[in-house]
């Protein structure tokens, strides 16, 4: 999964190069070090040649200044390509989630792709920076050390013939082990977070009913077991560094033991064992960092997956990918719908949802219907009827899983999306504004509109008075710094969003439920007067916000009840007339 | 959206690398408080930590005779070629490094075992602390904030406790010793060592300044970023449906690229510093051997003595290095922990009262009597201050009198609110939202405690209830419902813990959520996640009013808990509650019409007062604001 996001390396590839090479001089500098003092030891002091030990040392002073130069370069490049990287890959899952459908959506959930977005991303920055620092600096300090060891004694340098296999033996096989423990770790911890978040929101629940010892003593269960789990899996690590040291140190023992006798028959030098002791630690030392890359990997391996996974999902609602015959591509232009033998279920797409309980049994069946341009229509029902599956289907939110949906004579799904949603207007359940001023939020609708246009919208929405009490009137900031606004003034603003649109077919899934009876009314008023070309259609709980539409139709699990005027669904429809009953003609508020 | 962000705050949790890799440069407003009190907390394992210390000890040690012993060894034996002698030195060496690798040993095992069992007991008492702090605490501090406390603060004190505070007591013996070592070896060479280590210190100051500047550009970046995120994902079918993907691309763009170029820069500063101490270190190096070779030459030094020499400058940056990391470390989690012990310094809900809720049972004289088993007979039980104890029979009778609330001082939400309900009586409390509704009900379990006036309870003032009483004589359905992970019948039994399976199942069909839940996956053992996201509102809503009904209790409260139910399901599940709670007090607060009509009485509020009281077709030939709110003649806002 990591070599496949390594293709966004894009531009910032010539910096990993040049880290490659800014290592390899920076570490040939630093191992010759060990090289040079042992040329000081060795040919300069016995011959006494102060000027060989001074130009030796001025060598390794400048090699080391030398190093830094390539050091911070390093850094600097080091820095450019594992954060051009990080942007990039960012840039091309934000893109790639942009081309989402409301199915993709469904399926990763916002919170699991805010998470890969930012945590997951920069694990995988992590693992280039540290790669390009320390971790490619490795091998390559291997390489160098081995080979300076076997130039200052070949013979001696067979004893790393049996301290890396130690070494990496041993490491592999405590991760090996550890690899399980700190999987039951994880997801320990994220049993405890759950409990604590849990609690957090739920808090008036827990006290309303007074279950605090009961919570503490869940949160001592799960914090205990969690703690069990972190010191075993500290246990075994707690053996990584003895070990190394043991390794480390007792090869130190055998090199001097061989050493000494080489240095005191003459064929080694006393500055040469020195030296040789320097390159056998480094050997060693790299050999761990190098084993630890592999932990490293594999821990951004499963977040390479987790972007690789967006990256690669299908997106299921695409535009067709040539015009229908005749070349001319379909707008929406006076707002006809017509529903034909629609069925729709969710979760028949190529990326199923895990848990839904929707899935697998039909959400809409046999839905037939007609709406002509201009029509007001009214959609009511129970809760989980289908509501908004059905108008869901007209701006293509979802597809059919079988049937037609047709705006003005077309198939929905040979539009063009971008028109077809241009064409229409719709204001969804969730009312979601954007953090930015009232004008700038209206203007989602039309980035053109004019102050007139905007106020025109506001006004028909039932929002321009509220707004104008502002200070800031429709410069007023919106969200956690600005103003708070209340559930019905939320909906009153989502709703004028649509309206600047100027939208042929305007939809509105349940968004003056917070809105009062009278401001309502003024709002339905305004549509008939001043939206009198577009289509309009209504979902809502209140049967008083859709009494006076020109069709009502009244779902029931999925399949239309009726479909008629108020006296005519009220004679004849149960369900319509037990909601009308029961609703006595109003609500409160 | 909320629910989003905490998802994401834990997700940020195991990042690890984005705290750890990049080093904070928080610091503790009271050092030494905070000090005393994580003392306090380890003094529960004094003796763990002083093995440790002592482990520590052998292990630096060891390692710094090791490096100490290359001088008696090419010294005494490998140039005179003693080899008997290397062989008996060298044993000596090996049992010198093999009680050091077994004290490591011993050091990080107890380590991992001190730290951990810390970190528990500082998890548990700061969780049950939270449990018994007061809703004003909940209400001015967000989840997220309140959740980085379990999880970034007690983190980074764990990870001090782990890993950073050993490194600095191992680090700082390591660098005493060596200095210690090399003035022994040659104190001329170690005037050459001392420079190059004062300007090793000089600069990582200097650059540590700097990268602190550029460190906390990038965090603040960082969170634009996140928030753009966050925010047009959360809201990406808007985006959506507005057409507005190429819009919100290129805002990404800007910020994403922004971020770029700050990150770039704070991890390039923050890594320079790797690259200058390391080859400061070299230069030291090459140094000593020059001088030290110049020293030789003029008979002032040996061999032995330069190779020990070169071993311990070679390793000085190291402990340097190490020492200013960890004192960042331990900086930031010093600060972490001050923020934890500010939550458990907080004051608790107070509860001061002493009349307890028992079940009860009329004895054949009339009189009550306490009993063990739940006979659906409640009665308060008074404890005199004479010692004896008298039992009144809980009603459900609620009064307030004159009861002036506010959440924030000169901002008041209730004023010279009275009103009663009588046992048995279904209230309705209906106005615009913020006028008050909710509050009064949150006054009536104490979930805040009036400013004045007082509210009675069968003619106890409340705070003389214990709280726990008071509110297990409640059961409440809140606007918002929170289920908890675990199956549905366990979410419906957390009203009362020991209801039987069919106790729950029955309650369930009260709330007319049998029917739904049957029709899950796995029935009633279906495991709801993630505060049941993967049920609709209204579903929840069912599951909320079921765990209420299982609690069976004497008094209910209903808020909006049948806000997104159709109203034919509400039908249902007023039926089944009304025969429920027969006889006993409902207080119910709603917009819908159907759902206030059949109340004794309607209590009209409006900005914190009580307007008009009456029954439905009372309030109507009234002809005032509870008939102009059912007509649709008046806007609320």
């Amino acid at each position: 999964m990591i070599k496949r996001l390594f293709a966004y390396i894009g531009q910032y590839k010539k910096y990993v190069i040049s880290c490659i090479f800014l290592m390899t001089f920076d570490v040939l500098c630093e191992m010759m070090m060990p090289f040079l003092m042992a040329k000081i030891v060795d040919v300069g002091i016995p011959q006494k040649d102060i000027a060989f030990i001074a130009r030796v040392g001025g060598l390794m002073i400048v090699l080391a200044l030398a190093a830094i130069g390539f050091g911070v370069l390093n850094m600097r490049f080091s820095a450019n390509a594992s954060q051009g990287f990080a942007a990039n890959i960012r840039r091309a899952l934000f893109d790639k989630v942009q081309s989402f459908s409301f199915s993709n959506i469904d399926y990763f959930s916002t919170a699991s792709l805010v998470t890969r977005l930012t945590n997951d991303v920069t694990q995988i920055q992590i693992m280039l920076l540290m790669s390009l620092r320390i971790l490619l600096r490795a091998p390559l300090m291997l390489i160098t050390a081995c080979f300076f060891a076997m130039s200052i004694n070949l013979k001696l340098s067979s004893i790393i013939l049996i301290a890396i296999p130690a070494l990496v033996i041993s490491i592999y096989f405590i991760i090996r082990s550890a690899e399980h423990l700190f999987s039951t770790m994880q997801q320990r911890l994220d049993s405890l977070n759950n409990t604590v978040r849990e609690n957090l929101i739920a808090i008036r629940v827990v006290k309303a009913f007074v279950r605090e010892g009961y919570e503490k003593l869940k949160f001592k269960k799960v914090n205990d077991a969690f703690t069990r789990a972190a010191i075993n899996a500290g246990y075994l690590i707690s053996l990584v560094m003895p070990v190394m040291l043991f390794i480390l140190n007792f090869t130190t023992i055998t090199v001097i033991w061989f050493g000494g006798k080489m240095v005191s028959t003459g064929t080694m030098g006393t500055g040469e064992l020195i030296g040789f002791i320097s390159y056998i630690m480094q050997i060693l030392t790299s050999t761990m960092i190098f084993s630890m890359v592999f932990i490293l990997y594999a821990r951004a391996e499963a977040s390479a997956q987790r972007i690789v996974e967006v990256l690669d999902a299908k997106v299921d609602i695409v535009d067709k990918p040539a015009l229908p015959e005749g070349g001319i591509a379909p707008s929406v232009s006076s707002g006809k719908v017509e529903f034909k033998d629609v069925y729709f279920r969710y979760g028949n797409s190529a990326n199923s949802n895990g848990f839904n309980n929707k899935k697998g049994k039909d959400v809409l069946s046999d839905i037939t219907f007609n709406i002509e341009s201009g029509e007001i229509v009214g959609i009511i029902g129970g809760t989980g009827s289908g509501k908004t599956s059905l108008i869901s289907l007209i701006p293509r939110l979802y597809d059919v899983t079988s049937g037609q949906v047709l705006v003005d004579g077309t198939d929905v799904r040979d539009y063009n999306l971008k028109t077809l949603r241009k064409g229409i207007g719709i204001v969804l359940q969730s009312n979601v504004l954007f953090s930015g001023t009232i004008r700038e939020n209206l203007l989602w609708g039309n980035e053109n509109a004019t102050q007139e246009e905007i106020e025109e919208a506001a006004r028909n929405a039932q929002a321009h008075d509220f707004i104008m009490n502002f200070p800031d009137g429709y410069d007023t900031v919106l969200g956690q710094a600005g103003v708070n606004l209340s559930g019905g003034q939320k909906q009153r603003l989502c709703i004028a969003r649509a309206l600047i649109k100027k939208p042929h077919i305007l939809i509105l899934d349940d968004s003056t439920s917070a809105v009062d009876v009278a401001t309502e009314a003024k709002i339905m008023e305004s549509f008939n007067k001043n939206l009198k070309e577009a289509t309009i259609i209504i979902i809502s709980q209140r049967i008083s916000s859709i009494k006076e539409a020109d069709k009502i139709i009244v779902l029931d699990d999925g399949k239309i009840s009726g479909i008629g005027k108020h006296e005519m669904l009220y004679e004849s429809n149960i369900i319509y007339r037990e909601i009308y009953d029961t609703q006595q003609g109003g609500l409160i508020l | 959206m909320e629910e989003n962000k905490k998802v994401y705050g834990a997700g940020m949790r195991r990042g690890g690398g984005g705290g750890r890799g990049v080093r904070s440069f928080e610091k503790p407003k009271n050092l030494r408080g905070t000090i005393a009190k994580i003392l306090k907390y380890l003094g529960k394992s004094k003796f763990l930590v002083a093995v440790i210390v002592i482990c520590l000890l052998v292990s630096a040690i060891s390692a710094l005779a090791g490096s100490y012993f290359l001088k008696p060894l090419i010294n005494n034996y490998i140039i005179p070629g003693d080899f008997k002698g290397l062989a008996l030195a060298l044993l000596f060496l090996g049992i010198i490094y093999l009680v050091g690798a077994i004290a490591a040993f011993l050091q990080s095992r107890f380590t991992v075992k001190m730290a951990q069992t810390t970190t528990n007991i500082i998890r548990r008492d700061l969780f049950d602390k939270m449990q018994s702090l007061e809703l004003r605490y909940f209400d001015s501090h967000t989840h997220g904030e309140l959740m980085s406390r379990f999880t970034n603060d007690v983190d980074n004190v764990q990870l001090m406790l782990d890993h950073s505070l050993t490194q600095l007591i191992s680090s700082t013996l390591t660098l005493i010793g060596t200095v210690t070592m090399m003035i022994i070896l040659s104190p001329i060479l170690f005037i050459i060592t001392a420079i190059v280590l004062v300007i090793m210190i000089l600069i990582s100051m200097k650059i540590a300044s700097k990268s602190r500047y550029y460190f906390k550009n990038q965090q603040e970046i960082l969170g634009e970023l996140n928030g753009y995120i966050e925010e047009s994902i959360s809201g990406l079918k808007e985006i959506k449906v507005f057409n507005h993907e190429e819009h919100a691309k290129k805002a990404f763009n800007r910020i994403n690229e922004k971020f770029r170029v700050t990150a770039a820069n704070a991890n390039f500063l923050a890594g320079i510093i790797m690259p200058i101490m390391g080859n400061l270190n070299n230069i030291c190096y090459a140094a000593t051997a020059v001088f030290g070779g110049i020293l030789i030459l003029m008979n002032r030094f040996d061999v032995g003595s330069l190779a020990a020499f070169l071993q311990y400058s070679r390793h000085i940056g190291q402990p340097i290095n190490q020492i200013t990391a960890q004192v960042n470390n331990i900086m930031a989690a010093l600060a972490g922990a001050e923020r934890i012990f500010e939550v458990m310094e907080q004051k608790p809900e107070v509860d001061n009262g002493n009349i307890t809720l028992v079940n009860a049972r009329r004895t054949p004289d009339g009189n009550l009597e306490e009993c063990e088993e739940r006979t659906g007979l409640w009665a308060w039980k008074h404890p005199k201050d004479n010692g004896e104890l008298t039992h009144t029979e809980l009603k459900g009778d609620v009064r307030f009198f004159d009861v002036y609330f506010e959440y924030e001082p000169g901002v008041p939400v209730l004023r010279d609110v009275s009103l009663y309900a009588k046992p048995g009586q279904k209230i309705a409390f209906v106005g615009s939202t913020g006028a008050g509704k909710t509050t009064i009900t949150n006054l009536i379990n104490r979930f805040y405690d009036v400013n004045e006036g007082k509210i009675l309870y069968d003619g106890i003032n409340i705070i003389d209830i214990k709280k726990a009483d008071l509110r297990r004589s409640l059961a409440m359905v809140l606007q918002d419902t929170h289920l908890f992970t675990g199956t549905v019948i366990d979410n419906i039994r957390y009203g009362r813990l020991d209801a039987t399976d069919e106790e729950c199942i029955n309650a369930a069909k009260i709330a007319s959520a049998d029917s739904f839940i049957s029709r899950l996956p796995h029935g009633y053992h279906t495991v709801i996640r993630g505060d049941g996201g993967n049920l609709s509102q209204g579903e929840r809503q069912l599951i909320a009013i079921a765990r209420a009904a299982v609690a069976s209790p004497p008094v209910m409260i209903l808020d909006e808990a049948t806000s997104s139910i159709d109203t034919h399901t509400e039908r249902l599940i007023e039926k089944g509650m009304d025969a429920l709670m027969a006889g006993r007090t409902v207080f119910v607060i709603a917009h819908r019409l159907s759902t206030v009509r059949n109340a004794n009485a309607i209590i009209v509020i409006e900005h914190g007062q009580i307007i008009e009281r009456g029954s439905h077709e009372e309030l109507l030939a009234l002809k005032g604001r509870y008939y102009q709110l059912c007509t649709g003649q008046i806007e609320l806002e």
